[in-house]
């Protein structure tokens, strides 16, 4: 065991940790923020997307001890100041961008950091950089809906609800 | 102008806001003082008697607290098939014992046959690697026309063949069918493999159990789609708990699509240990261990023929099918090929002559159970490719080819010749709104442009119907349910007016506590936000069958508006008490009770504060409170029906098939919330589309899982997929409840399969290259090899 | 995983001393190697990160003008900081993965574990890259010797990866529908001396060079050239996404592909 530190979404945290302590296990298991999801061995799946020193990373494939003395950012530290959701939660739920909720937070992580590095991305640069995130229940449609009405980007033109 | 509230408005969805902000609430998610871990050992071989088991080693191990084998639950029940079905002789189903773990044998890759208890994952984990066992291995059967071919090779050892039932459906009707096959001026036959998929909810499958020692009562967190039927099982058939001490929780369940309506046996397991060790025991499935142990889906061979006339009307249908069923009959392995399956069978169609025989077949591979659709996918995909290729073969339009055999508005209440009586419809109206939104007029110079790209471009439809809210008891248990299949659900009024709602459905992903509060809150006056939905714990709510079979809204929803006309009913009383009026003459709308023509009147909470605070109240005839329960049995199933198009280009140089348009129009009845709808059938649609290109589940020869992971089974991922139109304007409401809704959860899954390959079929054929058929998935290798067969 | 220990060291010479040791492994970005340790299949005792030092990250241009990436560096990295210097290595590291993976994975990684599907190697093979090691420097024929072998010995460290700037170059992707990585991949690069064709996910025996594509594209450098071609199915990977005979197509229509494009 040694121990870690590091920032959490805004806040010093330390930890035990081995060296296979894996990131998500740390924020999980340690920090029990529990918004960060873990649903795959390979990957592939993306549940498990935070920030790391601004940009997105699977926390399933890095180990705990690499973030140290790193900003990490979880969905639990994504709503604005006040509580209210940010306008990329707030366009997830005006889009219905989720059902189950469970590739949510890392949907919404990989939303953010695709938001920063390209603000106005075409439906094609949204779905391609989805490649890491897999939903179950949406069909994505709504997901990049909602992308894409975060960008402030008129989503009339993409069909129905 | 769209509602903003109540029935059909597409009210944003409150479980939204905890799961954008990570404060969802998932039996993964939550830890209880003093938890520890189980870690199963499963089997690395498809079939193998167990000689022995060395448990000493890992019982040494560091933090092991308990190690299980088969023989701890030897004298314990199994877990059931839920229906029991009869063969074409007579005969009952074979029904192999399914215990908590395997005993004396492990039946498919992935059996767990051991468990160890451990103070963390790791060490768990490590305890299993060091338990020694010795396998003598068993012939493995993996083939369905091996297994039935060849009986010396058996899936289980106490079984004499590997096949469970031989179902005809109707026996009765067969002679008529092949006697109007032998006089039929036109045969198509058709041999297709209904491709084996792993549901693979994004959330794993996990459970806690808890045991209090003090109460003898038992606590069971786990992933469930219907924690009642989990209860019920467990109790009554699995473990022996009194079903009083035992309480289940289905907490926030990331997605289910079937494979989290059963009941699995390391559910019992750790309430097993937790009462053994005197600590709560969780388990949390890996994904592979998903792949491994969660029940599957699909997995036909089936060969179908239509008859018909030259004009393409058709005369009769006939098919054989295998089904897999796996090693184990998982809880509603038999009924998905049977009685969802061949009472599909006559789709929205006239024809008069139907019959289906289905051998269903052990293997050594997972349990085969529903999957999103259930059986109704296999018959729309049978019958809708096949009536494709009869079109071709006739040289008829297949679009027109449907339209004139659809079953039309003027033959409703129409009876099938596989024993369903679909309510009502409107299937012509549903195939010309696909007409106009696809855009079909258009096709031809999209096709051109493609051509010019060097892209093959094809146009596929599919006119499918389904039956969903399952179901009614009578009729189901006439069939073989062990169950009955109503749902329940408490209106419980507060003193201070605010509502909770106990239901028996359970939403994972379906969004619930959104629709069913906007129902309530229709119906009551009061608004959205003072109503809550409970669901997906047994001691809060007063029964249920859980969420499957798009039957929540048609079957919980209407019993929950049967209570809520059951308050309405009571506060009637109550009003005509305090306004000294006659009950008769009470109404109640927006929240108000009046006495008709008067301006006399009190609001709905006024009336319920009567009730908690009854100081003017009729206490001689009437209890106080205002809480009530209604459990509704459906007098029928709903029948969703609507028609679908695939538009896609193939790559000519690859045999790469790219979506350019998904369109949907369906009749789902009335609809609650038109957002909500619109979802359901994306992602629906989304796994028809994933199951027609892409997902495959191969076992190898020796009933390995090749496909045991996101590297070899393909999901369908945001750039796989297209923006979906869907259209739900013609609709025709559920005659027999009063909602007036049908259910919209897999339709998209069963409509889509077929559309897509009629695309790509028909892409070929406009290409000149001609080809008959092709099997899901169609992966750019098997539709180039097709192509250049 | 079983329990080992993680060390971060901050110069080369510390990390090959590190892992000079019996049961101690390289940790790149851990995009190929966690995933492997989950399962369980490999048990080493010390993890030593290379993510830690910084000579072994970034992208630079040699002497001779060759680009020179850092052992360490990410795929991101590589994308972002070659898309002027080598675009079609840069339009192949950005096609690795994910975003996420392609912010951790690493080019040293990539090329130790000579996945035989994977993208870098094909680039390395097509663009005859020198891999520099802690203690020399491979050319990329040398170097690549069947699927998950190369020709480091234990310990070793790529440090650096020395690509040679190509007049023309491409590199297509044709991804298995479920990993995602190349189900076959193609990399052309024309230079002055003749053109290099790379071929990857293709064979049993990993990355490997179409001498006669190269041989008649050196000749004439366009599509048509090789449309009398066939590449030879023998030895190519059958499984479940394709047969050899569709994954020798792939590898003509590819390389047309490539042709096209980079011309
Ligand atoms: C979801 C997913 C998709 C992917 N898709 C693709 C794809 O499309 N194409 C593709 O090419 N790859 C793909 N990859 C693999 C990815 O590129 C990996 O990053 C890469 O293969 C390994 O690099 P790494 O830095 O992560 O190495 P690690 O995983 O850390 O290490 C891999 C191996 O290399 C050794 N090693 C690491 N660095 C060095 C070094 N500098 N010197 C010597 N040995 C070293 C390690 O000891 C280990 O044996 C994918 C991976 C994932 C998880
Ligand atoms: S948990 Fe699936 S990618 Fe991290
Ligand atoms: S919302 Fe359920 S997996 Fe995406």
């Amino acid at each position: 065991m040694t121990q870690v530190s590091m920032t959490v979404n805004g806040k010093a945290v330390s930890g035990d940790v081995e060296g296979r302590t894996l990131l998500v296990d740390f924020l999980r298991g340690g920090l029990h923020l529990t918004g960060t999801h873990v649903g795959c061995d390979t990957s592939q799946c993306g549940a498990c997307v935070v920030h790391v020193n601004g940009i997105a990373v699977k926390s399933c494939t890095m180990f705990a001890s690499e973030a140290a003395g790193a900003e990490v950012r979880t969905i639990e530290g994504m709503a604005n100041k006040d509580g209210s959701l940010s306008v990329i939660q707030a366009a997830f739920q005006e889009h219905h961008g989720l059902q189950c909720g469970f590739c949510t937070p890392g949907m919404v992580m990989s939303a953010a950091a695709l938001l920063k590095e390209n603000p106005k991305p075409t439906e094609h640069e949204v779905r391609a950089y989805l490649e890491g995130n897999i939903c179950r229940c949406t069909g994505y449609h709504n997901i990049v809906k909602a992308i894409m009405a975060a960008s402030g980007q008129d989503v009339a033109a993409i069909a129905a609800e | 102008m769209p509602k903003d509230h109540g029935i059909g408005a597409s009210s944003k969805r409150r479980e939204d806001v905890r799961f954008l902000t990570g404060k969802g609430n998932y039996t993964a998610d939550i830890t209880l003082y003093g938890q520890t871990y189980a870690a199963f050992a499963r089997s690395n071989v498809a079939h193998a008697k167990i000689k022995s088991i060395d448990t000493s080693a890992a019982e040494a191990m560091p933090g092991v607290l308990a190690v299980f084998t088969g023989a701890d639950f030897a004298d314990v029940g199994g877990n059931p098939a839920g229906w029991l079905i009869q063969s074409r002789n007579g005969e009952t189903m074979k029904e192999p014992k399914r215990p908590v773990l395997a005993h004396g044998e492990v039946c498919h890759v992935g059996d767990a046959y051991a468990a160890v208890i451990a103070e963390t994952v790791a060490q768990a984990r490590n305890a299993v690697e060091a338990l020694v066992v010795d396998f003598e291995e068993l012939p493995a059967v993996v083939d369905m026309a091996d297994a039935v071919a060849d009986n010396s090779k058996r899936a289980r050892t106490e079984l004499t063949d590997n096949i469970c039932f031989d179902w005809g459906w109707i026996e009765d009707n067969r002679a008529a069918v092949d006697a109007a096959f032998a006089s039929a001026p036109h045969v198509t036959t058709l041999e297709l493999v209904n491709n084996r998929l792993v549901p693979n909810a994004m959330e794993p499958r996990a459970s806690i159990g808890v045991y209090d020692a003090s109460t003898e009562d038992y606590k069971l967190y786990t992933t469930s789609q219907n924690p009642h039927l989990t209860r019920l099982l467990v109790a009554a058939f699995v473990m022996g708990i009194p079903e009083h001490k035992l309480n289940v929780i289905a907490p926030d369940v990331g997605g289910g699509f079937g494979s989290k309506i059963y009941h699995y046996g390391e559910e019992a397991l750790v309430l097993a240990a937790a009462k053994r060790i005197g600590r709560p025991v969780k388990w949390v499935a890996d994904r592979t261990e998903s792949f491994l142990s969660d029940a599957h889906g699909r997995d036909h061979v089936t060969k179908i023929q239509l008859a018909c006339e030259k004009d393409g009307t058709f005369l009769a249908v006939r098919t054989e099918t295998l089904a897999n069923v796996g090693a184990y009959l998982s809880n509603f392995s038999t009924a998905t090929p049977t009685f969802l399956h061949g009472t599909l069978m006559a789709g929205p169609y006239k024809t008069p002559l139907v019959y289906v025989n289905v051998k269903a077949v052990f293997t050594n591979t997972a349990p085969v159970d529903a999957y999103r659709g259930a059986g109704r996918p296999e018959a729309t995909y049978s019958l809708e490719r096949v009536i494709d290729m009869a079109a071709r073969e006739l040289n008829l339009d297949p679009w027109e080819v449907r339209r004139k055999n659809l079953i039309t508005t003027d033959m409703f209440p129409y009876t099938t010749p596989v024993a369903l009586q679909y309510d009502t419809g409107n299937y012509q109206a549903t195939l010309d709104k696909l007409i106009e939104l696809s855009d079909k007029a258009g096709f031809e110079a999209r096709a051109a442009e493609s051509a010019k790209r060097g892209k093959m471009r094809g146009l596929g439809l599919s006119t499918w119907i389904e039956a969903c809210g399952i179901a009614p008891s009578a009729l189901v248990g006439a069939l073989g349910a062990r169950v009955g299949l109503f749902d329940a659900a408490t209106v419980r009024v507060n003193p201070t007016g605010n509502i909770s709602v106990m239901v028996g459905a359970h939403s994972h992903g379906q969004g619930h506590e959104t629709v069913f509060a906007q129902v309530v809150s229709s119906m009551l006056g009061i608004p959205e936000a003072n109503i809550d939905i409970v669901h997906g714990d047994t001691a809060k709510i007063p029964f249920g069958m859980g969420s499957y079979g798009s039957r929540s809204l048609a079957v919980c929803g209407t019993a929950m508006t049967k209570a809520v006309d059951k308050i309405i009913a009571k506060g009637k009383k109550i009003a005509a008490h305090m306004l000294e009026a006659s009950e008769g003459d009470i109404e109640f709308a927006d929240g108000k009770f009046s006495v008709a023509g008067t301006d006399k009147a009190k609001t709905f909470g006024e009336i319920a504060f009567s009730a908690y605070v009854p100081h003017n109240y009729p206490l001689e005839t009437l209890e106080p409170g205002l809480e009530e329960t209604a459990f509704y049995d459906p007098a029928n199933f709903t029948y969703p029906a609507g028609a679908y198009s695939c538009e896609v280009e193939v790559d000519p140089d690859t045999g790469k098939v790219e979506i350019m348009a998904f369109t949907c129009a369906d009749d789902f009845g009335n609809v609650m919330n038109p957002m909500i709808v619109n979802g359901q059938v994306h992602g629906g649609v989304a796994q028809g589309i994933g199951q027609a290109l892409l997902e495959n589940t191969s076992y190898d020869g020796n009933g390995q899982l090749v496909t045991a992971s996101y590297m070899d089974y393909a999901m369908p991922r945001a750039d796989d997929l297209p923006n979906y139109t869907v259209d739900h304007s013609c609709n025709t409401p559920c005659t027999h409840n009063p909602l007036g809704v049908k259910g919209c959860g897999e339709a998209g899954a069963i409509g889509s399969p077929p559309a897509v390959v009629n695309a790509v079929i028909d892409a070929l054929a406009r290409a000149g290259k001609p080809v008959k058929h092709i099997d899901m998935p169609l992966s750019p290798a098997r539709v180039w090899a097709a192509m250049n067969a | 995983m079983y329990a080992f220990e993680i060390e971060r060291p901050s110069t080369i010479g510390d990390a090959a001393s590190a892992l000079g040791h019996d049961g101690a492994q390289a940790l790149g970005g851990g995009q190929t190697l966690i995933p492997t340790l989950k399962q369980r299949l490999a048990a080493p005792e010390k993890l030593i990160s290379l993510t830690a030092i910084p000579e072994m990250q970034g992208v630079c241009i040699g002497d001779a003008g060759e680009v020179c990436i850092g052992g360490a560096t990410t795929h991101a990295t590589v994308a972002r900081e070659t898309a002027k210097s080598y675009p079609a290595l840069s339009g192949l590291a950005s096609h690795i993965g994910d975003p996420a993976v392609r912010n951790r994975g690493t080019i040293g990684g990539s090329l130790a574990n000579n996945d035989p599907s994977a993208c870098y190697p094909a680039a390395a093979l097509g663009s005859g890259a020198t891999i520099v090691t802690n203690t020399r420097k491979i050319a990329a024929d040398d170097y690549f010797q069947g699927m998950f072998t190369t020709a480091l010995e234990p310990g070793e460290i790529i440090t650096e990866v020395r690509f040679p700037v190509p007049q023309k170059a491409n590199y297509q992707k044709f991804v298995q529908p479920a990993s995602r990585f190349a189900l076959v991949g193609v990399f052309v690069a024309k230079y002055a001396d003749g053109v290099r064709v790379a071929v990857t996910g293709a064979s049993e025996d990993g990355v490997f060079r179409w001498d006669a594509a190269e041989a008649a594209l050196s000749r004439d450098f366009s599509a048509a050239a090789i449309e009398g071609l066939t590449a030879s199915a023998t030895n190519l990977i059958s499984d479940l996404h394709g047969t050899p005979a569709y994954r020798a197509h792939l590898i003509k229509v590819l390389t047309k592909r490539a042709v096209m494009a980079a011309a």
